[in-house]
């Protein structure tokens, strides 16, 4: 379905210190830096995966992402899609697969959404039937009827961003890919995508490649991440074993009246203040009713909360881990 | 086809909104009009005799320029796909199955029709109840007037293929400003826009007939004014033709060689 092979990008970056000097002097003498944005980037992705495309700002995620579009073209590598070569192909290419970029629009600025839609209806030459239907879905499932009649520069960032995404589906793409697609949006209307995309994938199988910074997105959609770290793929894997790798740690925080802390094996204290203690469980040192039991016989505990590893810590850990 | 009909009705509308715009712009047509005859006029009273046309053609030189100038001035930009451009968010329109030259070529079609239409009607039924000589003769006959139209067609779209060359060079620069005004320039003097070419002298005269810019508003206003036999008509429709063709076989080469190389602003 999706196979990248050893794709290369590079980029010629200009480079100059602050300074008035420095930029007179840069009109002479420019310094240019060769940056390695994809660095024998592999991997495949089948039919109806979800997949998250993680890494710190700037690892390569939307030059991938770029390339796999068509808009891109890698110095060095194969990109096949669907049996084409994105960048070679493009016209064709994109008329299967759907594109948000959280940061950018493709709505009209001045008309009402929905005549945008009537725009790419036309483009996507979608059946009228087709075009009603899918409309009509996108709009009761991101909650947008009354929405997509106002013009878009009246429209709030999260208002703006649900009917991004409704345009980015409205011709049945096979492969969707999101970049960011959550960013600036409030918590109901996170859920509300974040549902949606599921439904998606679910009912209609399409492929979804999802890039973004909040953890909480990929715990909820994807299975498997791809890590890439200063252009490199670093990890390729299932996020449930990921996370089950990370969990031996649990963090215990316990709330007490009066009496005094004292650990045992396997509890180490990361936090203390005022009757507030955060501490680390080590599971194969101690199981956590063990644990617990141990913390009540000498304090007067107000309140207790275990918690996992979440994805968030996981890949902070990653990140650690690899040295990105 | 039809998603370019579409394109162009969405821009067209688009461009319809800006009604006070419109009205505003008809009000300085008139006065900038005027002004230019008055000036002409000055010249004209001192020996009628040592122009190329007679003050009569030149009134209706002058108000088809200004009626139909929406078509035909240069620095009449989409700003928007300048902007799309340095930002990156022509990320968007590469992931359409479309192709980027004709539709941006059909954007800047919709946009100056649509300010057009506004714009000329008022113009020219008030230049045609003008008095004599400062009014808008009809064309000499029939033939000159379906001459006209086609003429007037095609310059048009020769302005819009020269305008994105304009809007390519910003894939090769980072900002696109300088190419623009100097561009701009040049095609305001070429095209016979600041002084109709048959005013300039004879030597200057014969190279500026044959370059592109020529093929602009000159060709169909002379033709209009029946500066041109119907020999010579045919000759400058000719010469428009293989400018269009040219200038839109360049744009659609450079194109394709930005877009290979090209890189979207921004992450």
């Amino acid at each position: 379905m999706i196979e990248l092979q050893n794709v290369c990008k590079t980029f010629k970056v200009t480079r100059r210190n602050a300074g008035f000097l420095e930029a007179v002097r840069a009109m002479f003498h420019k310094k240019c830096d060769y940056i390695k944005a994809l660095d024998n980037v592999s991997f495949k992705i089948n039919e109806g995966e979800m997949v998250g495309y993680i890494g710190p700002n700037g690892a390569g995620k939307s030059s991938t992402i770029k390339i796999m579009c068509g808009i891109l073209s890698p110095k060095s590598g194969l990109c096949t899609i669907n049996g084409l070569i994105p960048w070679k192909d493009r016209i064709r290419h994109v008329r299967d697969i759907g594109v948000v970029f959280g940061q950018r629009s493709q709505l009209w600025w001045d008309v009402p959404v929905v005549d945008s839609f009537e725009l790419l209806r036309d483009i996507y030459k979608i059946e009228e039937t087709t075009y009603k239907s899918n409309l009509n879905k996108l709009s009761t499932l991101l909650d947008i009827e009354t929405i997509i009649k106002t013009p878009v520069r009246q429209l709030s960032l999260g208002q703006r961003m649900r009917c991004e995404i409704a345009a980015s589906l409205l011709h049945n793409p096979k492969i969707l890919f999101l970049d960011e697609p959550t960013i600036g949006l409030d918590a109901v209307s996170k859920i509300a995508v974040r549902n949606f995309i599921t439904n998606i994938n679910r009912e209609e199988k399409t492929t979804v490649i999802l890039t973004t910074h909040d953890m909480q997105d990929i715990e909820a959609l994807t299975k498997r991440i791809i890590l890439i770290g200063k252009g490199k793929i670093l990890l390729d894997g299932d996020l449930g074993t990921l996370k089950k790798q990370y969990t031996e740690q649990k963090k215990i925080t316990v709330e007490y009246a009066e009496g005094t802390l004292s650990l045992c094996d396997g509890l180490t204290l990361l936090e203390s203040i005022h009757g507030r203690a955060i501490i680390a469980l080590d599971t194969n040192k101690i199981s956590v009713s063990n644990a617990i039991a141990e913390l009540s016989r000498n304090l007067e505990v107000l309140d207790i909360s275990v918690a996992g590893t979440t994805a968030e810590e996981i890949v902070v850990s990653l990140y650690k881990e690899y040295q990105i | 086809m039809r998603k370019y009909i579409s394109f162009f009705r969405i821009r067209f509308v688009n461009g319809l909104q800006y009604r006070s715009a419109a009205y505003a712009g008809i009000v300085t047509q008139f006065a900038w009009g005027f002004m230019t005859l008055l000036m002409f006029w000055a010249f004209y009273k001192s020996d009628m005799k040592s122009f190329p046309m007679t003050f009569e053609q030149l009134s209706s030189y002058i108000w088809l320029q200004q009626a139909f100038l929406s078509l035909f001035m240069a620095w009449l930009f989409e700003n928007e796909i300048f902007a799309a451009i340095t930002s990156g968010n022509i990320a968007y329109e590469l992931c359409r199955p479309i192709n980027v030259y004709n539709m941006w070529f059909i954007r800047n079609v919709a946009s100056r029709l649509s300010k057009v239409v506004l714009r000329s009607i008022p113009i020219l039924v008030v230049g045609a109840f003008l008095p004599s000589p400062f009014g808008i003769s009809l064309p000499v006959n029939w033939v000159t007037a379906i001459f006209f139209i086609i003429s007037l067609t095609i310059g048009f779209l020769v302005l819009v293929a020269f305008n994105m060359l304009i809007y390519i060079s910003a894939f090769y620069t980072v900002s696109p400003i300088g190419i623009r005004i100097l561009s701009v320039s040049l095609v305001e003097l070429f095209a016979g826009a600041v002084i109709p070419i048959p005013f300039l002298p004879n030597g200057i005269k014969v190279i500026f007939e044959l370059l592109p810019f020529a093929s602009m508003q000159n060709a169909p206003f002379l033709i209009y004014i029946g500066n041109s036999d119907y020999k010579n008509a045919i000759f400058s429709i000719l010469l428009q033709i293989f400018w269009l063709v040219s200038l839109i076989i360049i744009g659609k080469f450079l194109m394709k060689k930005a877009l290979r190389k090209v890189v979207v602003q921004g992450g």
